[in-house]
């Protein structure tokens, strides 16, 4: 399983009511969420974001609240991955959930800038930055969550093996 | 190498002599929460499982809670959502306008959890019933709809840090303080996928409401749980409002924490967490002039009586300063008619605030209080993160009631000794 896209770049501690701001919370479809995505962050993401594109951010990516919404927006927003120094554990966990790839990568948070061209192998975990070239070895997600994420979440991962 | 009070739950529930930090385990469930924001996703989420119903009626509870009563049609629909799927499924802990009240206040006024039980909720501040000495987490709703589902979650155990509480804090020094003080030293991620446990006999001076207060902001510290042990004062509230059988688990001698991090609590000052993070704080000593357009005094974090009664004592025979909006939510139902009794409420309106029914509303910027761009308010929530409460410009600290009632009257940030003075 591959992602590659291009780079949206944020810093540290991005929080889930940036990511998603609560008065969008009134409605659960990810379409409708989708156009709200890091609207109080970024007014341009929406309006630039190609589907497959990439965002790569500092620490603590996700911190806040519990909204699943949070990740739900990011994927129907069309993003493909979440790379970060490291996330909140709610959002980690929920990301995986929905089927949304997340990888830990300090060093490629550090040097990956916005704009760049990324590609991402998720068997081995490597991160690849094609407008630099260079490379860096992010966590590889163990088999579970590598099925969890290519059924499209937690739920059909779970009727999947019935 | 003995384990910490949260491995020791979380060993019992998974059926285990023992866990380790880091290892992989399946838990039973004691009690499985949702609210109105969180419910709707994760009823979706179970009508695609093949499953007939709910693993037991009587553990899970839906509160809705934040955009309640409901602000808007869309909200509406989703309150419609969780009430047909509480009838359907029989859920007894379904708390209609009427009877419920924030989530995070009302599950222990109820008695739904007690010392030794695995909660998992779908919101963030879940990990507030810690203060009973419970194992309790925030989840997202797919977790919540398994957990409804099938009565169990999977966990990583976490490992921990101990914060050893000494001292008596000063008089208006509050559980809201000292937790601000530990986010302030540590950082929004200094507890990150790890438990908080609290111990000390700095504790015997803490009120349950402080102590709710303090694990309710493990999450603004990134942890995975804040915990308490339990004392005769945390019995005597577990006895006094459920029947519940409870089980009190202790840390080993030889636990093993990541990091041991000592405060004496009578050195501890008021404390107020500056936009736009919630380790951003400064003592009241050092805040400056800054004026303010709205106060908030409520929340899961601060709308309980202890709460309420510290403000009407700072309000008592005085006038919120004009043109300052103060908003005072009681978090249930029971405390709204003990402030009645207590006078409270009468103080709050002679004083110029408004008082509102239960409700997360301003907290996260869903109605009753959202704030115009630039304007400034004190609140006594948890997060003061960008456009949290309302236009991306305006400005949110965090505050304990008495300094948050004191800078009411004020129309600043002040401590409530200087009123006093």
């Amino acid at each position: 399983m591959k992602a590659s896209g291009s780079v949206f770049k944020y810093g540290d501690n991005v929080d889930t009511d940036v990511i998603i701001p609560a008065r969008y919370l009134n409605s659960s479809d990810p379409a409708e969420l989708a156009k709200h995505c890091m609207e109080d962050i970024d007014k341009e993401f929406i309006h630039k974001v190609k589907s497959g594109d990439i965002i790569v951010a500092n620490k603590n990516f996700g911190c806040g609240s519990s909204r699943e919404h949070a990740p739900i927006a990011i994927k129907a927003a069309g993003v493909s991955c979440v790379i970060a120094e490291t996330f909140a554990r709610i959002f980690y966990r929920n990301s995986i959930n929905i089927g949304l790839p997340i990888i830990e990568c300090p060093k490629a948070s550090q040097e990956i800038e916005a704009g760049d061209q990324v590609e991402i192998d998720f068997d081995t975990g490597m991160i690849y930055n094609k407008t630099k070239g260079t490379s860096y070895q992010g966590q590889a997600f163990p088999e579970f969550m590598q099925k969890l994420i290519e059924a499209g979440g937690l739920v059909n991962y779970i009727n999947e093996g019935k | 190498m003995g384990m910490t009070m949260t491995q020791k739950i979380l060993a019992a529930h998974a059926g285990l002599p023992e866990v380790r930090a880091g290892q992989l385990i399946e838990a039973n469930l004691d009690l499985v929460l949702g609210n109105d924001i969180t419910s709707p996703v994760a009823i979706h989420e179970m009508e695609k499982m093949k499953v007939d119903g709910v693993f037991d009626k009587n553990k899970i509870a839906l509160v809705p809670d934040h955009f309640v009563p409901n602000k808007d049609i869309k909200s509406a629909e989703h309150c419609k959502c969780v009430r047909q799927f509480a009838k359907k499924n029989e859920i007894t802990n379904y708390f209609e306008v009427g009877e419920m009240g924030i989530e995070h206040a009302l599950l222990p006024e109820k008695g739904l959890v007690v010392a030794g039980d695995v909660v998992i909720g779908a919101d963030s501040h879940t990990c507030t019933y810690g203060a009973l000495g419970a194992f309790s987490t925030g989840v997202g709703s797919t977790d919540m709809a398994a957990g409804m589902a099938t009565g169990k979650a999977w966990f990583k155990v976490p490992s921990a840090i101990q914060f050893v509480l000494t001292g008596k804090p000063s008089k208006w020094v509050s559980g809201k303080d000292i937790i601000l003080h530990i986010i302030g030293m540590i950082g929004v991620d200094g507890a990150l996928y790890r438990s908080m446990e609290f111990t000390g006999d700095g504790i015997a001076n803490l009120s349950m409401d402080d102590r709710f207060t303090i694990a309710n902001m493990a999450i603004e510290a990134g942890g995975k749980n804040g915990i308490f042990p339990v004392d005769k004062l945390a019995e005597d509230y577990i006895k006094e409002h459920s029947n519940k059988i409870y089980t009190i688990y202790e840390a080993d001698k030889d636990a093993e924490y990541d990091q041991v991090i000592s405060i004496d609590l009578s050195t501890l000052k008021p404390t107020i967490a500056f936009p736009h993070l919630p380790e951003n704080t400064h003592t009241i000593d050092e805040v400056g002039e800054i004026l303010v357009d709205q106060v908030v005094i409520g929340s899961c974090t601060n709308g309980r009586i202890d709460d309420l009664r510290v403000a009407a004592k700072v309000l008592q025979g005085r006038k919120v300063c004009k043109g300052i909006r103060t908003i005072i939510i009681p978090a249930t139902q029971s405390i709204y008619l003990q402030a009645m009794e207590e006078g409270l409420i009468r103080t709050f309106i002679e004083a110029g605030a408004v008082v509102s029914t239960p409700t997360c509303g301003p907290c996260l910027g869903g109605y009753m209080g959202i704030l115009a761009a630039g304007e400034k308010c004190v609140s006594t929530t948890n997060r003061n993160f960008v456009g949290r409460m309302g236009d991306v410009t305006s400005e949110i600290y965090l505050a304990s009631p008495a300094v948050a009632a004191a800078s009411a009257v004020t129309g600043k940030i002040s401590s409530p000794a200087e009123l006093e003075e």
